[in-house]
């Protein structure tokens, strides 16, 4: 299943560049060139063959772990997009990270103190918060932590071969513009499932031995309530692969992001490709995972 | 309650900063003619990281990357020519000593000097230069790689230090052409990066930087720092962002609403030696009409366009001469069709246009031009006329616009490739490859082609201005400006220098005080 779903990304993928205009020896030739010299060009570069039959070459390369050569570069794609994949990875992780850290303890108290005013407006603070996009958190954040605070120089990526806490440090801002709105709708989903939980039954019979409010919660809500809220998280992996491709370009930091954009205009299928399997894998995997996680939450689940 | 307060001093913070980054001050700009003298002492050594918005191109053979300035800006100090160019617009020696035109203007001999190398440490000869030129000028495969060279006829040596090049017919303007670089003759100039300019590439990271270092054995006064970074910043606001954290000591090439934000920096105006129009396609139907195309000359106002794009920074101009040009520009022209709406519809009315509608394909990463077309959309509407923008990739613009020909009409800025009027001019002639707006006319056609012809030098500029009067007259397209370029540069660097004309980055004048 997974593998036909990521044969299927990838042959979309391919047809959806056959179908945008503009083409890769265009690019490479200049402004002044002639028809014949392009020909030359797309027959060498193999653009003149049938859209299939390129597509099966590319599978079949790709399959073999070598994604073929950048045209824009002309180096092999997996040299273009070394360093720049871990950078990603890092941050994704990073974000995904402070996405659970934070949003659990904090949807939990957010129930825990309903009624007191802490509750009250942290479902208001949270909810603007929910209605930040990234990029627009990441100019916020330079504009506050780099430029009035100076807790870090907007624009000057640490890469780890020089300092693996300082390009962490640097990575918190980003993961933090790509963690916020995130933590935000996370929060808002756990509390509003621990509400309905609370008023289930079993509750009521958890009340009735004595229990407080508070070890109702941590005792029996929270583990029930968790379902949906596990499968939100393992999905939101995906989407925060994609809000840092954004991200990345409010910080400069040197990930796939701007790679992914840049080979898209320069028509540089090769590398574009590449990427957008890579991204796809992610979220097949993910979904797949989060499935394999609510059964192991809740064993009534059953995986066909 | 600490995560209220948090919460609450965070809230506050970005309502600072919103309020911050709204303000729409006036930049504060120097005169380019005096490049920064604030700087302090100028010290030699020393690095500087330079923000470029795009990546250089693929290729950075010198003679086959002519599609985007920025590569060519770059490699201006990499790569050298026989001539190149200075900031007062003349063409000054470089690899050669010394040249001689004949009197028939068809045969140029070049003196090598003495002693230039390239960067892999060997020393130019005549056959590095006889080699070079044949190949920008296609001569074993009948296709140059520098359209402007197309008409040399042979490239010879005549000894060990002097070279002649032969032209088919005369050209009296045949040596600003002469900045093609000259390369290692037995060097894949595709795959390694080999001048004799005052930089050699060290090592370039696709979409993140390009690193030059000075090279030592340059033959002339050379650079003053030892390295210089460019990092790709593509996104304007990031730009900003870098500039006032000091993760980079300048960007150029930034608009107005850019360096708005710099107070701390030094700014510098220029231009961007662009000539910036609303290209109109002239074999769209309604554009055939003479009539349709000087209407829309006179439902524009240039100078209230510039103000709204640009806060008035900006050249107005009236035809295809880049206002640095000197002594080809036309002055009068400028102002040739008066902002006129009655005219304007009635010009329509008479062409049987009343309810004209076009679409403008702009290409989406260039924003004066995406900004000038949606101030020209509101001009046009006051004249009845509905145009509508469409936003393309900038691939796409190349494919169907310039390639294709497939356009209605379009905003976009041409820049020249030399120092010669030719690099304006020469697109408007009926059978040029680079004439995408399918201008056809007999009279401009016989004029350009004595223009080139002309020896004498009077007469010829006065030709090229008659060309430029035609372009005027026949509405060829409606020329807007020449769009502003800021510089800002950190406090302690200086050095920098616009040049007239072309899209040059001269790194090797600049330099960091310490």
């Amino acid at each position: 299943m997974l593998l036909v779903t990521l044969l299927l990304v990838s042959l979309i993928a391919y047809l959806a560049f056959e179908i945008i205009p503009g083409d890769p020896t265009t690019m490479l030739l200049g402004s002044d060139y002639s028809e014949e010299r392009a020909e030359a060009l797309r027959e060498s570069m193999g653009l003149n063959r049938s859209v299939l039959v390129r597509y099966l070459d590319w599978l079949g390369s790709f399959l073999h772990g070598d994604p073929g050569t950048s045209y824009s570069y002309a180096m092999p794609v997996r040299e273009v997009l070394r360093g720049k994949l871990a950078v990603t990875a890092v941050l994704s992780l990073m974000s995904w990270v402070l996405v659970i850290g934070v949003s659990l303890p904090f949807g939990i108290a957010l129930v825990r103190y309903q009624n007191k005013p802490f509750g009250k407006l942290g479902v208001s603070v949270n909810q603007v918060f929910m209605a930040f996009p990234p990029f627009f958190l990441g100019i916020m954040l330079t504009y506050i932590f780099g430029l009035l605070l100076r807790l870090f120089t907007p624009g000057r990526f640490i890469p780890f071969s020089e300092s693996v806490p300082g390009c962490l440090a640097y990575l918190f801002f980003p993961a933090l513009a790509i963690s916020i709105p995130k933590i935000a709708k996370t929060v808002k989903l756990l509390r509003a499932s621990i509400l309905s939980e609370m008023k289930r039954d079993y509750v009521l019979t958890a009340y009735s031995h004595g229990s407080s409010r508070w070890m109702v919660l941590k005792n029996h809500v929270v583990r029930n309530a968790l379902l949906p809220v596990v499968t939100y998280l393992a999905m939101s992996l995906a989407d925060i692969v994609a809000s840092s491709i954004i991200v990345e370009q409010v910080f400069v930091v040197p990930g796939l992001g701007r790679l992914l954009v840049a080979s898209i205009s320069n028509r540089d299928y090769p590398v574009a490709l590449c990427i957008v399997v890579m991204i796809a894998s992610v979220v097949v995997i993910m979904n797949y995972l989060a499935d394999i996680l609510t059964q192991a939450i809740d064993p009534r689940v059953r995986l066909s | 309650m600490k995560k209220r307060i948090l919460a609450l001093v965070l809230a506050v913070l970005m309502t600072a900063a919103l309020c911050a980054c709204g303000g729409g001050k006036s930049p504060e700009v120097q005169p380019a003619d005096i490049p920064n003298g604030s700087a302090g002492e100028k010290a030699p050594g020393g690095e500087i990281t330079v923000g470029i918005a795009a990546d250089l191109d693929t290729s950075l053979d010198p003679h086959v990357s002519s599609s985007s300035a920025g590569t060519r800006e770059v490699l201006f100090n990499i790569y050298e020519g026989l001539v190149k160019p200075d900031t007062d617009g003349n063409l000054i020696p470089a690899i050669a000593e010394d040249y001689s035109v004949n009197e028939t203007a068809d045969a140029y001999t070049y003196t090598l000097r003495s002693g230039v190398r390239f960067h892999n440490g060997k020393t130019v000869t005549v056959g590095d230069v006889v080699y070079s030129l044949s190949r920008a000028a296609g001569l074993d495969t009948g296709e140059p790689l520098v359209s402007e060279l197309a008409g040399i006829a042979s490239v010879e040596a005549v000894d060990d230090r002097t070279v002649v090049v032969r032209l088919k017919k005369p050209d009296a303007e045949f040596n600003a052409y002469m900045y093609a670089a000259i390369i290692p003759e037995g060097v894949d100039i595709a795959a390694e990066t080999v001048g004799t300019g005052p930089f050699r590439l060290v090592s370039r990271t696709p979409q993140e930087s390009v690193v030059l270092e000075r090279f030592a054995d340059y033959w002339g006064e050379g650079a003053k720092l030892d390295k210089v970074t460019l990092k790709v910043i593509p996104d304007a606001q990031t730009m900003v962002l870098s500039l006032r954290s000091g993760a980079i000591d300048m960007a150029e090439r930034l608009s107005s609403s850019q360096v708005a934000d710099l107070g701390d920096l030094t700014i510098l105006e220029g231009g961007n030696n662009v000539v910036q129009a609303l290209y109109l396609n002239n074999d769209y139907e309604p554009f055939r009409d003479l009539r349709v195309r000087q209407a829309l000359c006179f439902a524009i106002d240039k100078h209230a366009l510039i103000e709204l794009a640009s806060d008035g920074h900006g050249t107005p101009i009236g035809s295809a001469m880049i206002p640095s040009m000197g002594r080809f520009v036309v002055p009068e022209l400028t102002d040739y069709y008066k902002p006129d709406v009655e005219k304007a519809r009635a010009l329509l009315k008479e062409a049987g246009y009343e309810k004209l509608r076009f679409t403008i394909t702009v290409p989406s990463n260039m924003q004066p031009h995406v900004d000038a077309a949606q101030v020209l959309v509101e001009q046009l509407r006051a004249a009845g006329i509905e145009a509508t923008i469409r936003l393309v990739e900038w691939a796409a613009w190349y494919d169907e616009v310039y390639k294709g020909r497939d356009f209605e009409a379009t905003v976009v800025g041409m820049d020249t490739h030399s120092l010669a009027a030719s690099g304006c001019l020469a697109r408007y002639q009926s059978d040029s490859s680079k004439n995408f707006i399918n201008f056809k006319c007999d009279e401009y056609d016989e004029t350009y082609r004595r223009a080139i012809a002309a020896v004498d030098e009077a007469e010829q500029t006065a030709l090229f201005k008659q060309c430029q009067t035609i372009l005027t007259e026949q509405a060829a397209s409606v020329y807007i400006q020449d769009v502003a370029s800021f510089v800002a540069l950190q406090k302690n660097v200086g050095g920098y220098l616009f040049y007239p004309a072309l899209y040059i980055l001269d790194l090797a004048s600049m330099y960091r005080a310490q």
